[in-house]
């Protein structure tokens, strides 16, 4: 059978279990539709928010990205993992003692104000807007790639069949079908890990392979022969490093920080009955992370191996069919620059002959490595699962922020249940509207957001979270400035490195050689300073936020305050 | 608000309850210097030096930097569960 058909079938049955679970789980109330009744089992909820975390950049690019970076995409690696240690002892399991359903919800009730509450609801939005374009995007190329339909139809099915479920089900909905979500993925990346693992180590666990020798014959290690490869063609030692150093500290913080401080992440920790459930389900989340995010650099390693022993100086009339295939996409392009008939793969930009987007190493690998046809549709629908389930968990943030932190918290107290799910579902819907247009229309700045997203995440939530929690005697003033000037400076220094704006600047003009990606890891330290700074030269917080602040410190008694 | 069905317990045992969160800050420095370490130490500063130790067809540092600290992260949290649990429990604390 071919690709396309074996595509048809494999995304097909992914999506009528997805519909089916949809159905299964409808949402009765709003706490239901938020937190999916708060009783979610702990493994469940790792699995859910293993799936909710894992994007289309995660399965789809990020195995290529290192791939490209070598030892540098270590960044990601660390930055997207280390993040849970800090959710599960930092933050998780007293945001669930506290027990409330949104993000805004903890930092208005702590900071006793509703200014704190609305400048959480517009971080909470911009973050999830920037992430969720990216998603339905991801969405629309994996459709276009493999059932060949234009990229458009591809974000219209996707906005389709998340709108069925987001709305009709909310959380309740979204954590079921992200368990099945997750199923899909990692089964989808792990299989051709494993095949190409076998073909080029002899390994069946890709993790040993990466460390393992080569088998060509030479006995030499893989990662010394790719590094071999590499220093022959012009490149950087393939294990080590063209980044600064603290560049790549300042990066892999963010990261981290922006990871803890995601409110579609920390959502997930309010649908668990019990405090040790949070904690124990960051655990499980980041287990079944780990288990992607190990083999990812282990894919980077064989992709970069198979890709220059297959091109380089090997006849272009000779390439496999594969080859041709991507270059019609335009994702690979060949210019034959000295006229030799030899593709020339090397570092030195006027002598290179070969452009390859990063994009296309996960999603081609099992083209590169010769698997069968229901291991390339199988990655299809691993892609689409890893899209659409951070798609909905973020959806559903933004819904909730209007429906709950603005209508119910400040506009309209009074509302029902029945108004206020209402609302929700109205939210939602409009939310993946918005969300779809931006994935037909992308904003050009798509690359510069997703590091947006995570500087915001680490320059807003997170101190503010932190210290809501370890600092009892942080109030509104010191949270308020704290926030506001932690966001408005990472956009100032997003805006002016990566779009050039306030009169740009180059690399070389970066402060203390951050780079745009890492200054979240500053402006979360600038924003930690001001907020300390003048909660100190202001009023102390009043009595009940300090015992409300006494309380979530303790685990027992977490039930009783879900109550609304 | 939130409901404070343990106030009065706060008021009754607040020695219990200090030496509760003493303790939890004691894990958490202790767990969070591993994480540092592993990460930001072994993975990105001392990462060369580390390179000169070789771990089968790895490098050390570069290891830690691309495995070895993902393994070492999840460790961390689950050592936290564990610490915590227990220490639920003996505080009298833990949920029903």
């Amino acid at each position: 059978m071919d690709i396309q058909s074996w595509t048809f079938i494999i995304v097909g049955a992914t999506f009528a279990l997805y519909i089916g679970i949809a159905i299964w789980c409808r949402a009765g109330s709003t706490k239901e539709f938020y937190v999916a009744g708060g009783g979610v089992h702990p493994l469940t909820n790792g699995l859910a928010t293993a799936a909710d975390w894992m994007s289309a950049a995660s399965f789809i690019s990020m195995a290529g990205l290192i791939s490209f970076m070598g030892y540098d995409g270590a960044v990601y690696l660390m930055g997207w993992t280390g993040g849970y240690v800090l959710l599960a002892l930092l933050l998780a399991p007293y945001l669930r003692k506290f027990g409330k359903f949104t993000v805004p919800d903890f930092i208005g009730d702590r900071y006793y104000s509703n200014v704190a509450r609305t400048v959480a609801v517009i971080c909470a939005i911009i973050v999830s807007f920037t992430y969720v374009a990216g998603q339905m995007r991801g969405v629309g190329v994996v459709f276009a790639r493999f059932l060949e339909v234009p990229i458009n139809t591809g974000v219209f099915i996707g906005m389709g069949l998340v709108f069925f479920y987001a709305v009709l089900g909310g959380m309740k909905g979204i954590t079921y079908t992200q368990v099945a979500q997750y199923c899909v993925l990692i089964f989808a990346f792990m299989v051709p890990a494993i095949f190409i693992s076998i073909q080029l180590t002899g390994n069946i666990i890709p993790q040993m392979g990466f460390g393992g020798t080569i088998e060509d014959g030479s006995g030499m290690f893989l990662l010394d022969k790719l590094d071999q490869l590499h220093v022959e063609l012009g490149f950087q030692e393939y294990t080590t490093g063209a980044k600064g150093r603290w560049d790549v500290a300042a990066i892999t913080l963010a990261l981290m920080m922006g990871t803890a401080g995601l409110p579609h992440v920390i959502v997930r920790f309010f649908t668990v009955p019990r405090v040790k459930d949070a904690r124990i389900s960051a655990g499980w989340a980041l287990l079944f992370i780990a288990i992607l995010y190990t083999t990812a650099p282990a894919i980077s390693a064989f992709a970069r191996t198979n890709l220059i022993t297959t091109v380089s100086e090997k006849s272009y009339s000779d390439v496999p069919e594969w080859f041709s295939n991507w270059e019609s996409t335009g994702l690979i392009a060949y210019e034959d620059k000295n006229k030799d008939g030899l593709i020339q793969y090397v570092a030195d930009p006027a002598v290179n002959e070969l452009t390859i987007d990063r994009d296309i190493m996960v999603l081609a690998n099992p083209e590169i490595a010769q698997l069968p046809n229901w291991v390339i549709a199988l990655v299809a629908a691993g892609g689409l699962a890893a899209a659409l389930s951070t798609a909905a968990g973020l959806l559903l943030v933004i819904s909730t922020s209007v429906s709950h932190d603005l209508i119910k918290k400040q506009l309209k107290p009074n509302i029902s249940d029945k108004e206020e799910l209402m609302w929700a579902r109205a939210g939602a819907a409009v939310a993946v509207v918005v969300a779809g247009y931006f994935g037909i229309n992308p904003p050009g700045f798509v690359a510069a957001t997703v590091a947006l997203a995570f500087g915001l995440a680490a320059a807003s939530f997170f101190p503010a979270i932190v210290m809501g929690i370890f600092d009892k005697r942080m109030n509104k003033e010191g949270a308020i400035a704290g926030m506001v000037i932690g966001t408005l400076l990472m956009l100032f220094y997003m805006v002016k490195y990566k779009l050039q704006g306030f009169g740009g600047g180059m690399p070389e003009d970066w402060w203390f050689g951050i780079s745009p990606e890492g200054f979240g890891s500053v402006a979360m330290v600038v924003n930690l300073v001001v907020s300390l700074v003048i909660s100190r030269m202001s009023p102390a917080p009043p009595e009940e936020v300090q015992e409300m602040v006494e309380s979530i410190r303790y685990p027992r008694g977490a039930g009783a305050a879900q109550d609304h | 608000m939130m409901e404070f069905e343990n106030l009065d317990m706060i008021m009754k045992d607040n020695e219990g309850h200090k030496r509760y969160w003493k303790t939890n800050l004691r894990y958490l420095v202790i767990l969070l210097v591993i994480w540092f370490l592993v990460s930001f130490g072994f993975g990105i500063i001392w990462v060369d030096e580390l390179n000169t130790i070789r771990l089968g067809g790895f490098k050390l540092g570069f290891w830690f930097a691309q495995q070895g600290s993902i393994y070492v992260f999840v460790v961390l949290i689950f050592t936290y569960v564990w610490l915590m649990n227990r220490l639920d429990k003996t505080s009298n604390l833990d949920e029903n």
